[in-house]
């Protein structure tokens, strides 16, 4: 299982105008690690739930914006 | 041809009068990364690519206007009852000036949509790349518009449709794989 987002470390000047950003995160949805969906891969168990979350698989799902959960979350 | 369901693909409920969303919804509705955009370039792929991917685009295409149709009513709903005051207030003093309260195809700083925006090569390996590109790309500026929209209920249907740019990202990526191993 991959996690939904990566974070990188953007340089800081003693200089910037604005306070920094030490962390900023990016999106890695399932699309990208998931190659041909895989036959009989595990639906939600009712249609309100896959239609809440915009897709008939768990395993599609991408959050958004990032849960307070991950934060830290290393690359796996 | 197509059969017209009289519903919403997802339900769009708006709880703030915030004019101002739905001038930076206008980047989604007619944008270079919009709806109108991706239905278009996708129902216009259908002729000349090979045999098996004519239903996904068919498909993608299809549902592309639906997203289209939810937009127009975000859009509809956050301006319908706003006085000129406060469309000026959030930015659409130059939109009311030209279509009152009516939506336009533009993008969110009033760029008229233009087919420019849609790619077409014709060759398919380009073209599925640009498909994925342009799903990446509509995924982004859905979750820059959540970043920028402090309306919850707005940004369940905004999050439902990121979703769905990345399921039709994983089809595409699919399309490739297909188009990859030949007929």
């Amino acid at each position: 299982m991959h996690s939904h987002f990566k974070k990188w470390n953007p340089y800081v000047s003693p200089f910037d105008p604005c306070p920094p950003l030490n962390v900023k995160y990016y999106s890695t949805p399932p699309n990208l690690y998931i190659g041909f969906q895989p036959p009989g891969l595990p639906q939600y168990p009712n249609a309100s739930e896959a239609l809440r979350s915009g897709t008939l698989w768990p395993a599609l799902y991408s959050p958004y914006p990032k849960p307070n959960s991950v934060e830290g979350e290393e690359e796996s | 041809m197509w059969f017209y369901e009289k519903k919403l693909l997802y339900p769009v409920r708006v709880s703030t009068c915030n004019p101002m969303l739905a001038k930076f919804l206008l980047e989604l509705y007619g944008g270079a990364d919009g709806e109108l955009a991706a239905a278009l370039r996708y129902m216009n792929q259908r002729y000349s690519v090979p045999d098996r991917l004519i239903s996904l685009l068919t498909d993608v295409a299809t549902e592309e206007l639906a997203h289209l149709e939810m937009i127009a009513t975000m859009i509809y709903k956050l301006t319908k009852d706003a006085t000129p005051d406060q469309l000026k207030q959030a930015g659409l003093g130059e939109h009311y000036v030209n279509h009152d309260r009516a939506l336009f195809y533009t993008n969110a700083a009033g760029v008229p949509f233009t087919a420019a925006y849609i790619q077409t090569k014709g060759d398919p390996i380009a073209d599925m790349y640009d498909n994925i590109a342009a799903e990446e790309k509509a995924r982004a500026t859905y979750q820059w518009m959540i970043d920028l929209s402090d309306d919850p209920d707005l940004n369940d249907s905004l999050r439902f449709l990121r979703e769905r740019e990345i399921i039709h990202s994983q089809r595409f990526r699919e399309a490739l794989e297909i188009l990859k191993e030949g007929q």
